[in-house]
């Protein structure tokens, strides 16, 4: 280090000193001093977004009950109606159906990579994952329209009319596939890697000595998962699904092109749906001469960002307790 | 006896049981990456041609005429480039920051709830956030733009992902250089970058691709057009847009052209993703084990 140190000094001075110890203690200084400012960064930058937001935001919250914008049923910019119930109900729907379809599978493969798998099938499962992380969100969306879309029309939809066909929330109520259930397919695929390696993570966090003493008493290995890992651990795989339901909350594009994006209140998963992002993406940056729908659309903004800071901010906690233990 | 061997029994097919729908999971979620892969490149196959990625726009492109989409590769490229340079000039200190002078503090801890809450924020928020700015200060969609809102989305990913591996880092390294006398600067430069290389590299890789596939951040922000930006100012295409816009259009061809887009964008995230892998490979030979 010091020949390094050394070729530095004398690119810079052109003579043949170490610089004096007060010199480093002094760039050490000016060093720490900067970079904490640097970090200083993303908690502002928090705070900067939600504030902006609110402010943005304000003249609709002013001139309108906060019950009023949330529950109001009609959207009608042009007769200044802001009724976001629609959308923050379609919203949950989508949600709630792709953290449902994820979650049993994102189980089942974290549990079976962490407690079962050898290394080499590991080796071969993490870039799959990865490689389902790393497709953009507009690629999800083209593969959900032309495969998800028709598959819920010819083959969920019949299924579901011939079996649950008295079920209303599974009852078919238009004929084109577009809809809840495709967004929500197409969001567990995406929620999934995620998903998957969080609870991997966490499940890597019990000590090897309680699964050993479960196993040298007799108990088979998933009896060992069952009644002494997955306690352990509960919180943490919460945690993680929650997580995923904050990153499904969010997504724009790929749930925009599938879910048909018609505002009415949702009753069954076949219904279309249009979710806060989509309304946002759609409308944001065009008709902005409609008094306060600008406001509006922040406010929808606004919304979806409260919600996913309290989830983003309970699961994070609870998981850097986990993962600290390690 | 005979009780216990009959429960004992039982829980093995239990075992068995189980472990068959694990399997079975990890084949669906692998065929799931299988079946979109194979969607997207059988149908975007037929239509990619050299005329897509070689040519911008000609008259008449979006009723199906000549042309190709270098505009949104360009684009793409620019965006994604600035957006993830401006993003490491802050997570590399902050990613440094905290290894070297934070170790594991409380300050630490906050310092990385912060960062995951911002990498949980939707880049439509951040592309309503930068529209909103842009109102402000009288601004218009422009590359320059773009790159801001994408480096604001890149930076949690970024930094996080070099967070995770620096601190994987032995500690002994870092002792043994403070033993000997350095400022905690000189480990963090000397010391921490160098050893921590490939995994810096594939954190800033990982962001890149996460930048070039984002559309909702550059909706707003960066605009749209056929040309090739000349200038930060200049509004430009980008590839996710371009998929995006070319879908909603009346005209088969033009959807066809939408599905090689896709398939562009996949190639290109991918390539970036195990070329990643291979960079970092390589440089572990320079790293101390």
């Amino acid at each position: 280090m010091s020949d390094i140190q050394l070729n530095n000094t004398l690119k810079t001075e052109g003579r043949l000193s170490r610089p004096s110890t007060p010199s480093r203690a002094r760039t050490d200084r000016a060093a720490q001093r900067t970079f904490f400012i640097i970090t200083l960064v993303p908690v502002a930058l928090i705070l900067i977004v939600a504030v902006a937001l609110v402010v943005r935001a304000y003249p609709i919250l002013n001139s309108y009950n906060l019950s009023d914008l949330l529950l109001g049923e009609t959207w009608r910019p042009n007769n200044g109606e802001f009724g976001f119930r629609p959308f923050i109900l379609g919203t949950l729907w989508v949600t709630t159906v792709g953290v449902l379809l994820a979650v049993p599978p994102c189980l089942l493969v974290s549990v079976y990579l962490a407690e079962y798998a050898h290394n080499r099938t590991r080796t071969i499962a993490k870039p799959i994952l990865d490689v389902l992380a790393a497709i953009p969100p507009v690629v999800y969306g083209v593969w959900g329209l032309l495969s998800i879309v028709p598959f819920v029309d010819d083959v969920l939809a019949p299924l579901s009319e011939r079996w649950f066909g008295s079920v209303s929330i599974f009852s078919v109520t238009q004929p084109t596939g577009f809809g809840i259930l495709a967004g929500g397919i197409v969001l567990a695929v995406m929620i999934s890697p995620l998903i998957i390696s969080v609870i991997f993570e966490v499940l890597s966090t019990v000590p090897n000595d309680l699964r050993h003493a479960s196993l040298a008493v007799g108990a088979t290995k998933w009896q060992t998962i069952r009644t002494v890992v997955l306690p352990q651990v509960l919180p943490g795989i919460v945690a993680a699904i929650v997580l995923g339901a904050s990153r499904a909350l969010g997504e724009t594009i790929a749930v925009l092109m599938v879910v048909g994006n018609v505002p009415n209140i949702p009753t069954s998963v076949f219904d279309t749906a249009y979710p806060l992002p989509a309304l946002i993406a759609n409308n944001y940056g065009e008709m902005m001469s409609i008094p306060l729908y600008d406001a509006a659309l922040l406010g929808a903004a606004l919304v979806l960002l409260v919600v996913i800071l309290i989830f983003n901010i309970l699961s994070t906690l609870v998981l850097q307790r986990f993962l600290r233990r390690s | 006896m005979k009780f216990q061997k009959k429960h004992f029994e039982r829980r093995h097919i239990v075992e068995l049981v189980i472990k068959t729908i694990m399997r079975l999971a990890l084949f669906i979620v692998a065929g799931t990456l299988g079946l979109i892969l194979w969607t997207i490149i059988s149908r975007g196959l037929p239509s990619l041609s050299w005329e897509m990625v070689s040519q911008v726009p000609k008259g008449g492109y979006y009723m199906g005429k000549d042309g190709g989409i270098l505009n949104a590769i360009i684009g793409s490229a620019y965006l994604a480039t600035g957006g993830t340079l401006l993003a490491m000039i802050l997570s590399v200190p902050i990613a440094l920051y905290l290894k070297a002078y934070l170790g594991k503090s409380r300050w630490g801890d906050y310092v990385r709830l912060s960062l995951d809450v911002l990498w949980g924020i939707p880049s439509i928020v951040y592309g309503a956030f930068g529209f909103a700015l842009m109102v402000l200060l009288g601004m218009r969609a422009s590359l320059l733009a773009g790159i801001i809102v994408l480096a604001l989305v890149e930076l949690p990913i970024m930094t996080r992902a070099m967070d995770e591996v620096i601190r994987r880092m032995p500690s002994d390294l870092e002792h043994a250089a403070l033993a000997l006398g350095s400022t905690k600067f000189e480990v963090a430069i000397n010391i921490i970058t160098r050893q921590m290389l490939p995994g810096i590299i594939t954190a800033i890789l990982l962001a890149f691709g996460r930048g070039i596939g984002d559309a909702a951040s550059v909706l707003f922000t960066a605009g749209y057009t056929d040309r090739i930006p000349t200038s930060l100012m200049n509004p430009t295409a980008s590839l996710p847009l371009a998929v995006f816009f070319q879908l909603g259009s009346p005209y088969p061809e033009v959807r066809e052209r939408g599905y090689a887009a896709a398939l562009i964008l996949t190639i290109a995230v991918l390539l970036v993703s195990f070329g990643s892998r291979w960079l970092a490979a390589r440089l572990n030979r320079y790293t101390i084990k």
